[in-house]
């Protein structure tokens, strides 16, 4: 295709996501450098039913005048960046500085909210994205060999766990795990141990959450490399076959090369879509033992007051997050679109 | 749902429509209501759509997620919502934005039945008409109790003790609940506790933090013993989840909500021997105090400042329409109202007894909302045992700290 049709061909999309991708993120990033303005607060007498107390409040006449000269906010740089909430360099500094081995370095990083989701962020993806990749593929092969009339059913049946809500999902999940629910119970039973309870130990609240992420997103992989096997060449195989190869070489080596190109693809979405794991958390009211970037985002716009430039500096780091963890895969796509080209 | 109920209300403004009171004497406007979504509320808000018709119209939104539309919302202009529902912590944000408009006028002209105790004054001026108090209090189960030859508790060392000496007798396993969901239920366990301790949250006259001391470690000590004697689950519990725990009849003890006793003493959900035991009293006083470890707290209606005065009047007369002495004595026992034509009935009596032994409301000031979130967030560690009250208490003063520069009140 001629440069110039090809630009005319995308020009469409390509506004779109100008409009509806870089420039929203352009102005997070704006956001992200500024905060509030300085707050003028003056004391005043306040009365209510329970009687009347001295008390502060804003000056929203004088907030108001700030506000005027300056949008958007006061200019802080980078300084959200590296405070408490976020990268905390300072606090870690410290923490470098008087820890006792890397063991207590480690347990007082995680005290430190954006660290503490980084983790559990990195971990669900590290641990959930193999999982349903493999799973997936699992579940694919073992449709592909059923006999014809039984597949129908069974791919509906297993596509069930990507067709409920994500909340409703882990909601659902919640009150079987629940101390006195059917999976909560019958595991207290299971350990003669009457105060088991998935929810209260941080170690079974990860592993709850993975098996939640793996079983949500496992059927995803599964409809992409069925698919995938209808088109696996059978003169391959057959000839595999005459070669004298099993069942599982012919996986080995004729499926799993030819499936190559599929399971990048899987990988890049589900390295994605599990970086900015979230419902499971709200879900499964996970908030104390697990939170994730896309959490602490969403803890800082809700409740009395919302922190904007706080949500901004998050959101611009797990962006950067994305980028890093999907650099070796686009690198590797790269080089082969390069040699195919070659 | 929200949806159904709006339009639930609508047909009922329509009906009602037909009778003589149309539009409540208004020659029109628009009255837009976003609140929380309890039984309480929902009857001053199903009064306030009587008035539609003649050219008013009534429209509502009730939602639990109220605090996290209402300043974007007011912002708008004009505003989304004629009128926000709020309560003395929810009122602060719409005070520092400056989105709410003094009432006096409206006072002047329509409230005359109001109570004088039900006008908030922020610096003179009448920001907010509160229609209902609520407080956190002790619930108790008689029978239980006396079985096992408890007297009913009054302090927090005693609900201790008996929760400890219930499941040492082998009567009940973590027999207490209180609403201690990492966030903002957390939160204002630690504020009521801290508060009956006698503590201070800033320094005089700063926005500065000052939890960080003895009165802080004592405070999550006796929420720490509180955590052991409840189900391991504690950090997921709100309050849907301790009604429910208690309407199963599971729990001896509990600190929960005012609000709670009227479906809970009902006849719903529940059997009748929780229900005919069920004893409602003052919140338990801690470490010696003379003030309940609780806050009081009052619903009430602001109007909005970015709306028509034409608006603003209609959802003053309105939502007044919601709490005539006939429709609060026709919904006496869902609240502890505060307008007139209330008797108090057997619900009430915890609040009652709350307020009467003194305890303190919940503090309004402008940045009290970012310590609270910090508070929410940060000791779930601690209660499970995994750091230390002192690092517990540092860490929330770090993140308050770090929020509240970030806000513009601390340099």
């Amino acid at each position: 295709m001629p440069h110039k049709t090809f630009f005319w061909f995308i020009l469409p999309s390509l506004a779109a996501m100008l409009l509806f991708i870089a420039l929203p993120i352009v102005s997070v990033a704006i956001q992200s450098l500024h905060i509030e303005h300085e707050q003028v607060l003056i004391t005043v007498e306040n009365c209510g039913p329970f009687g009347c107390e001295q008390e502060t409040v804003v000056d929203t006449a004088a907030t108001a005048e700030l506000r005027q000269a300056q949008p958007l906010g006061r200019f802080n740089g980078l300084g959200t960046y590296f405070d408490r909430g976020h990268l905390a360099t300072a606090e870690v500094a410290e923490i470098w500085r008087t820890a006792d081995g890397i063991r207590e370095f480690f347990s007082r990083l995680m005290n430190l909210p954006f660290y503490k989701a980084l983790v559990f962020t990195l971990a669900y993806t590290a641990i959930v994205t193999p999982s349903v990749i493999l799973l997936g593929m699992a579940i694919a092969l073992g449709v592909n060999a059923l006999p014809r009339m039984f597949r129908g059913p069974t791919i509906f049946v297993s596509l069930l766990p990507m067709i409920v809500t994500p909340l409703i999902g882990s909601l659902i999940l919640f009150w079987m795990i629940d101390a006195e629910g059917i999976i909560g119970k019958t595991l207290q039973v299971l350990f003669d141990d009457p105060e088991l309870s998935l929810k209260a130990s941080p170690t079974l609240t990860w592993i709850t959450l993975f098996v939640y992420g793996i079983w949500h997103s496992a059927p995803f992989a599964f409809v992409v490399f069925y698919a995938g096997l209808q088109t696996v060449p059978g003169e391959t195989l057959e000839a595999a076959m005459v070669d004298g190869a099993s069942r599982w070489e012919r996986i080995r080596y004729v499926v799993i090369p030819y499936m190559a190109p599929l399971v990048v693809f899987v990988t890049l979405i589900q390295l994605m879509d599990n970086f900015r794991v979230f419902e499971p958390i709200v879900g499964f009211s996970a908030e104390a033992n697990a939170t994730s970037l896309s959490y602490i985002i969403y803890s800082d716009l809700r409740g009395d007051v919302a922190r904007f430039g706080s949500a901004a500096a998050t959101s611009l780091l797990t962006i950067v997050g994305v980028a890093i963890l999907l650099t070796p895969v686009l690198i590797r796509t790269w080089r082969d679109f390069n040699r195919k080209r070659a | 749902m929200t949806f159904l109920r709006t339009t639930a209300l609508a047909s009922a403004a329509i009906f009602a429509g037909s009778a003589a009171f149309a539009g409540c004497g208004l020659s029109g406007g628009n009255v837009n209501i976003l609140g929380n979504d309890f039984a309480a509320i929902q009857s001053v808000v199903a009064g306030a759509a009587e008035c539609a018709g003649d050219g008013v119209t009534v429209e509502s939104n009730l939602t639990t997620e109220h605090r996290d539309l209402q300043v974007a919302a007011l912002t708008a202009n004009p505003a989304q919502y004629t009128s926000a529902i709020v309560a003395n912590s929810s009122i602060v944000p719409l005070i520092n934005e400056d989105l709410i408009r003094p009432l006096d006028d409206l006072v002047a002209k329509h409230g005359q039945n109001l109570n004088p105790t039900q006008l908030i004054t922020v610096d003179g001026k009448v920001m907010a008409i509160a229609f209902m108090a609520n407080a956190q209090h002790l619930y108790y189960r008689s029978d239980i109790l006396e079985a096992a030859g408890i007297e009913p508790p009054t302090t927090y060392e005693e609900v201790i003790a008996a929760a400890q000496k219930l499941e040492a007798d082998g009567v009940m396993q973590n027999p207490y609940a209180m609403n201690s969901q990492t966030g903002w239920n957390l939160g204002e366990e630690f504020v009521n506790m801290y508060l009956g301790h006698g503590g201070q949250f800033f320094e005089p006259g700063t926005a500065r933090p000052s939890i960080n001391n003895e009165t802080g470690v004592a405070t999550l000590n006796t929420l720490k013993a509180l955590a052991d004697v409840s189900n391991p689950d504690f950090l997921t519990f709100d309050s849907n989840a301790t009604a429910a725990l208690w309407e199963s009849g599971s729990l001896a003890l509990a600190t929960m909500w005012g609000s709670r006793a009227a479906p809970i003493l009902d006849d719903e959900g529940s059997t009748e021997e929780v229900t005919s035991t069920t004893v409602l009293a003052a919140a338990p006083t801690v470490a010696g105090g003379n003030t309940p470890a609780s806050t009081l707290w009052w619903d009430g209606f602001t109007i909005a400042k970015n709306i028509s005065d034409e608006d603003a009047e209609a959802t003053f007369v309105a939502l007044l329409n919601g709490m005539t002495e006939d429709r609060i004595a026709a919904n006496n026992d869902l609240a502890v109202w505060l307008a007139p034509g209330y008797t108090p009935g057997a619900t009430a009596e915890g609040v009652f007894a709350t307020a009467t032994a003194g305890a303190r409301p919940y503090p309004m000031i402008p940045f009290m909302g970012l310590m609270h979130t910090a508070l929410g967030n940060e000791l779930s560690d601690f209660l499970q045992g995994n750091e230390s009250a002192e690092q517990a208490l540092a860490d929330v003063e770090a993140a308050y700290t770090a929020a509240a520069r970030e806000q513009g009140f601390l340099n």
